[in-house]
């Protein structure tokens, strides 16, 4: 059977995939950033996934104003990562379990999601990043070292679905993939965050006091997560801050019991609070 | 139609990217996604108003990308993923850019973010900057 071992929370900070392609992370501004991704690179390794099911969302580049879905999800065999304005980056292209992605699509809807289905999709930083976070560095020729099921859902077009939504989503997602009659370990990925706002005059906006109590709560009080209101996201943490319901969905698929084995908060990574979580799940 | 009060509203210095704002500003954003792609910016370094013309924006909206007033943009409907990459045409990072729309000078604005960023205390309500 399918299972769900781990969650993992991160920010996905475009300069963050800047600074490995341009290989500048050794500069003193980004030595701390990546000192904290060092043990989630080794415990990647030691608990290598076979599909990761990565929720993030797309910086209007697979979808324009034109198309606003709320959840679409990628069944594509594969996603090329998007130019989005300045070439694509040279990281490998994402390769998808196309079966099982199909599965859990026909699964979210019969239990009354209904989401968006991808048959072609270009993917953005909000997806790469996080991969590259995990994985470290690739070239366009390497491999990604698991195949990934993207989620895509809208925060920049308000509302967002609500962080209940959202969290209703992930225990939906965790049914689905439980139902998967395939020996394999998956882990889900909540992207986006942590606090920042990077428009008009408010912009640069950092509430780290919130972001670590949000942390707190979202590991062990989700039912107190899961009632954050779009207006506390947008007030406390900035318009961009709401991308943090991405987080609730990765937390609805875990158990409700999990184990923190890692956190690191640091900022800023250009505008924005950079949080990374490691949550194993025992089921 | 006059735009109903939002809940939001009582946040300074923040558009917050509605329905509302999204059918003002649909046009200005698909004219500033056009940018994303090579051959659309060479037709709007080549013509500027050639290939603004392609889209169906107000004359206000036109004049502030002719202006490159980046809050003003966001205030006619522009959202700061769209209105990025007329930025990202200037040649401009999206750290600066977010320093121009805060009205920081590109160090000062440099020097907050590495401080811990800009506080939300006093930058809750509106009602605290009108006091300012």
């Amino acid at each position: 059977m399918a299972k769900i071992t781990a969650g993992i929370a991160c920010s996905h900070v475009p300069a963050i995939g800047v600074a490995m392609d341009q290989h500048i992370t050794e500069q003193p501004y980004w030595v701390p950033v990546f000192e904290g991704f060092e043990y989630s690179r080794e415990w990647n390794k030691k608990n290598k996934p076979d599909v990761v099911f990565l929720v993030y969302n797309d910086h209007c580049t697979a979808f324009d104003a034109s198309v606003i879905p709320t959840f679409a999800l990628g069944c594509a065999a594969e996603f090329t990562p998007a130019d989005e304005g300045w070439g694509p980056r040279p990281v490998p292209v994402v390769k998808n379990h196309q079966e099982f992605a199909s599965h859990i699509a026909q699964s979210l809807v019969l239990d009354e999601f209904d989401i968006t289905i991808m048959n072609e999709m270009d993917v953005d930083h909000g997806l790469t990043v996080p991969l590259s976070v995990m994985f470290g560095d690739k070239t366009p020729e390497d491999d990604w070292g698991t195949l990934v099921i993207p989620l895509a859902v809208n925060v920049v077009q308000y509302p967002a679905p609500t962080a209940n939504r959202c969290y209703a989503l992930g225990q939906a997602i965790r049914r689905a993939v439980d139902s998967w009659d395939e020996d394999i370990n998956v882990h889900i990925y909540g992207t986006g965050g942590m606090s920042h706002q990077l428009q008009a005059q408010r912009a640069g906006l950092i509430n780290a006091t919130w972001d670590q109590q949000f942390m707190d709560i979202l590991v062990n009080e989700p039912e107190k997560a899961r009632k954050i209101s779009h207006v506390e996201f947008l007030r406390e943490t900035g318009s961009e801050g709401i991308e943090m319901v991405m987080w609730l969905v990765m937390r609805g698929a875990l158990d409700e019991k999990v184990t923190e084995v890692h956190r690191h908060y640091h900022v800023p990574a250009s505008n924005t609070a950079v949080g990374h979580l490691i949550l194993e799940n025992h089921a | 139609m006059t735009r109903k009060p939002k809940e939001y509203d009582d946040i300074p210095g923040t558009f917050v990217f509605d329905a509302d704002r999204s059918r003002q500003g649909y046009w200005l954003n698909q004219f500033c996604i056009s940018l994303s792609k090579e051959e659309n910016r060479q037709a709007f370094r080549d013509d500027p108003e050639a290939h603004m013309a392609k889209f169906k924006m107000t004359e206000d909206q036109k004049q502030a990308i002719r202006d490159r007033d980046w809050n003003r943009l966001l205030e006619l409907g522009g959202n700061i993923y769209y209105t990025s990459k007329l930025g990202a045409f200037d040649g401009i990072v999206f750290q600066d850019l977010a320093a121009m729309m805060s009205g920081m000078s590109r160090d000062d604005y440099r020097k907050m973010m590495v401080d811990g960023g800009r506080s939300p205390d006093g930058n809750r309500y509106k009602s605290e900057w009108e006091k300012k």
